[in-house]
């Protein structure tokens, strides 16, 4: 279909009917959600606005820009033809390409952001996930798929060294290695809160575990590479864990063994990720990472079917008055703070490391990248759009008690329903039991970090749509279903910054450069694992429940590396003599370096307690001062300020990284167009491909 | 007897996209890459193949968040 519309003329009634009337449809779909005052709306309202926005931006945006800013050249010979080795550089039929990319950019990001940002109503979010995917996000994934697929698949901290020199090029490791570490800590703190006090949850995702191990041994040895058997198997053995985790719930013994609090469950996480990091890929990492794609996938699908089937009506408002900054899931306004919740889902800067490593590779037609690129993030942007369907189908009341930390609501159940009602979202103590006993939960009361609330919905949505006998089932299936590519993410992402240390440590140490060298291995996963697992433990020891601050702060940085790439793709549009079409890459560059200095800038200096990471650390200062916290609580007080400091800090560095990389990439734009000398251009030259279109 | 012989037809395309999807055929596309470039050289058999290709698979940013 794609090379019917690139190479045919397009019908005019395609082309003066079809496409007004999507623009129309669209167009209604978008002003009935954002006008409509008051009145529960349908969700099939989203999904029509975000089908027409995808379709539009896809078949005029992504055409005019693979025509015009990147001129993609289909008789040129791609980087998998070229160096075609039949492991890395492999030409790919573009369907498989596109899954395999889709499976690689999507993770638990575009489910919890999302999940979040819904405090501010689902207005502000949606448009965000809408627009900024199609003028932001997969504009990004795209032209850095192009750039790379024209420097032989090289990566975007090879790319920015090449192209904006060597401050570029170091800014931009620093900042993913940085990146890694905060990604990793605050999805471990999901994780961990999804599993606090549930002996179902935790016994389902500890018995992941084993399942992944089983498995590695039946690729390994048993069956050596046949992965759909064993993925298949994978599958059936962890509908068995979940089946398996409510009857240990249900035993009164059993289920003391698996009920802790958070902080044992984040050292528990931490010492997973250390042993994982240093088992060999093939036991845990490889097998997981196939169950979880399997999972994923399958799963995205059954939820857009029944959303569709459903079409459930949002029970949340369009905007709550949480838009003024004082939300209880996370403190700030909804500018900046709703464009740094979700990144995954609008734009995302990691997703500008796969575009330029496995990807640009495969691709057997340079061509295949408006497709690939373009189209897969409008894919995830679209797994954005039914979370925030998920979460906005739920009574806000129970919404906002699932999601506020105590700090803020109050431990005391009765106290919290007093709170959360008292804002206008009504919500009663019985209404929480019933829905924690329906869900097979002691309690769901200040679940915080998205996947519980996340879980709700889907069980909710599940059991509407194909049966509501399994409501709690579906909803540990859900928490399974999240906690297990979190995991993969927390194991492949210690892995990958572990590979960085041991590169910038071999710099300085040759010995320690040695990737497959143990006491390398170990100190480099072992510093890591301290690294993410320093945050994840405060995480869960902070009152205000830690996402508060680490999902603020993991958005800064995904944005900021967004950000690195954008000024990539500008500085080589521009290198290519093509400077009047910069706008494409530098227009969301400007929008994302002013939504991440404003939201830094409030992390840092913004007096509101929840918000700014100094003035809270200088009332708890403040507090232990005057005597109002004594004894123990002491020592954990000082702690809480050594980590707003920490936090503060690392906030600082991402702000000066950033401005770092876009002032040196305006300095080098501006000497190209003035013809002063700059690092050249590396792409490499054209070669006519020898392989038949397919 | 058309109609079935077309349905056959696209589940077994269905088959085989899964299995490239998933990387259940990467040995058999590695034999058939093998013989082309390599004709003389004695290829991996499939255990090897399978855990040479697992271990240098993970050596980079695979996942994303």
């Amino acid at each position: 279909m794609t090379t019917a519309i690139k190479t045919t003329p397009e019908n005019p009634f395609v082309r003066f009917v079809f496409w007004p009337l999507v623009a129309l449809l669209g167009a209604g779909a978008l002003g009935g959600i954002a006008l409509n005052n008051g009145e529960s709306i349908n969700s099939l309202w989203l999904i029509v606005a975000a089908v027409c926005i995808y379709a539009l931006g896809y078949r005029f945006y992504s055409a005019f820009i693979a025509a015009k800013v990147l001129a993609l050249d289909g008789t040129r010979a791609t980087p998998a033809e070229r160096l075609s080795d039949g492991r890395d550089f492999v030409p790919t039929h573009r369907w498989i390409v596109f899954g395999h990319h889709f499976a690689a950019i999507a993770g638990p990001g575009p489910l919890v952001g999302p999940t979040l940002a819904a405090q501010f109503g689902y207005l502000p979010g949606t448009l965000w996930i809408l627009i900024g995917a199609v003028l932001g996000g997969c504009v990004q994934d795209f032209v850095i798929l192009f750039c790379s697929i024209r420097r032989n698949g090289r990566s975007l901290g090879q790319m920015a060294r090449d192209e904006l020199g060597i401050v570029g090029g170091a800014a931009a490791l620093v900042g993913v290695l940085a990146i890694m570490i905060i990604l990793i800590a605050v999805l471990g703190l999901v994780v961990v809160n999804a599993m606090r006090h549930s002996p179902w949850a935790t016994s389902t995702v500890a018995a992941t575990i084993p399942i992944a191990m089983l498995i590695g041994l039946y690729m390994r040895n048993l069956r050596p590479g046949r992965v759909i058997e064993g993925s298949l198997l994978g599958f059936g053995l962890l509908l068995l864990a979940v089946f398996g985790g409510g009857w240990i719930d249900e035993s009164a013994t059993l289920r003391t063994w698996f009920d802790y609090d958070g902080p044992p469950l984040a050292l528990m996480v931490i010492a997973y990720g250390f042993v994982a990091a240093v088992l060999p890929v093939w036991l845990l990492l490889a097998p997981r990472d196939y169950l979880s794609t399997f999972m994923k996938i399958g799963t995205i699908f059954l939820l857009a079917l029944a959303i569709l089937v459903l079409r459930p009506q949002l029970q949340m408002p369009a905007l709550t008055q949480f838009i003024d900054g004082t939300g209880p899931v996370f403190g700030g306004k909804v500018f900046p703070f709703v464009f740094i919740t979700i990144a995954c889902g609008a734009i995302s800067g990691f997703h500008a490391l796969i575009s330029s490593g496995t990807t640009p590779k495969l691709l057997s037609n340079e061509k295949d990248a408006r497709f690939i690129g373009y189209g897969a993030m409008m894919m995830e942007s679209f797994v954005a759009i039914m979370a925030m369907i998920a979460a906005c189908v739920l009574e806000p009341g129970i919404y906002f008690a699932i999601n506020s930390p105590t700090g803020l609501v109050g431990a005391q159940a009765a106290q919290a329903v007093a709170t959360i009602t008292g804002w206008g979202f009504p919500v009663t103590v019985e209404q929480m039991q019933t829905l924690a006993q329906q869900m097979g939960e002691t309690s769901l009361f200040a679940r915080t970090g998205g996947a519980p609330s996340l879980a709700v919905g889907m069980a909710s949505i599940f059991g509407s749509a194909f049966g509501n006998s399994l409501l709690a089932v579906w909803y540990h299936f859900a928490i399974m279903f999240e906690a297990l590519f979190i995991l993969t993410t927390v194991d492949a992402g210690t892995r990958v910054a572990r590979f960085m240390l041991q590169d910038l440590l071999g710099n300085i140490f040759p010995a320690m450069g040695r990737t497959s060298w143990y006491p390398s291995v170990v100190i480099c996963s072992a510093l890591v694992v301290l690294g993410w697992g320093y945050f994840l433990y405060n995480g869960t020891i902070d009152p205000l429940g830690g996402i508060n601050s680490l999902w603020p702060l993991f958005g800064i940085a995904n944005q900021m590396l967004a950000a690195i790439a954008l000024c990539v793709a500008t500085a080589i549009i521009v290198k290519s003599g093509r400077a009047r079409y910069a706008w494409v890459t530098a227009a969301p560059l400007v929008w994302l370096v002013i939504v991440t200095t404003s939201a830094a800038w409030e992390k840092l200096f913004s007096p509101e307690l929840r918000i700014g990471f100094l003035v809270h650390a200088e009332d708890l200062q403040a507090q232990i001062a005057s005597g109002r916290i004594t004894g123990e609580a002491i020592a954990s007080t000082e702690r809480l300020i050594f980590n707003d400091q920490l936090d503060a800090a690392l906030t600082a560095f991402f702000l000066i990284v950033s401005w770092i990389v876009v002032i040196e990439t305006t300095r080098i734009c501006f000497a190209f167009v003035r013809g002063r000398k700059t690092p050249a251009v590396t792409e490499t030259p054209y070669e006519p491909t020898r392989l038949v279109e397919g | 007897m058309n109609s079935l012989l077309k349905l056959k037809q696209s589940c077994s395309t269905a088959w085989s996209v899964l299995r490239e999807l998933s990387g259940d055929d990467a040995y058999e596309r590695y034999l058939q890459h093998h013989s082309v470039t390599h004709p003389d050289e004695q290829p991996l058999d499939r255990a090897t193949f399978f855990k040479t290709e697992q271990r240098r698979k993970w050596d980079g940013v695979r996942r994303c968040c």
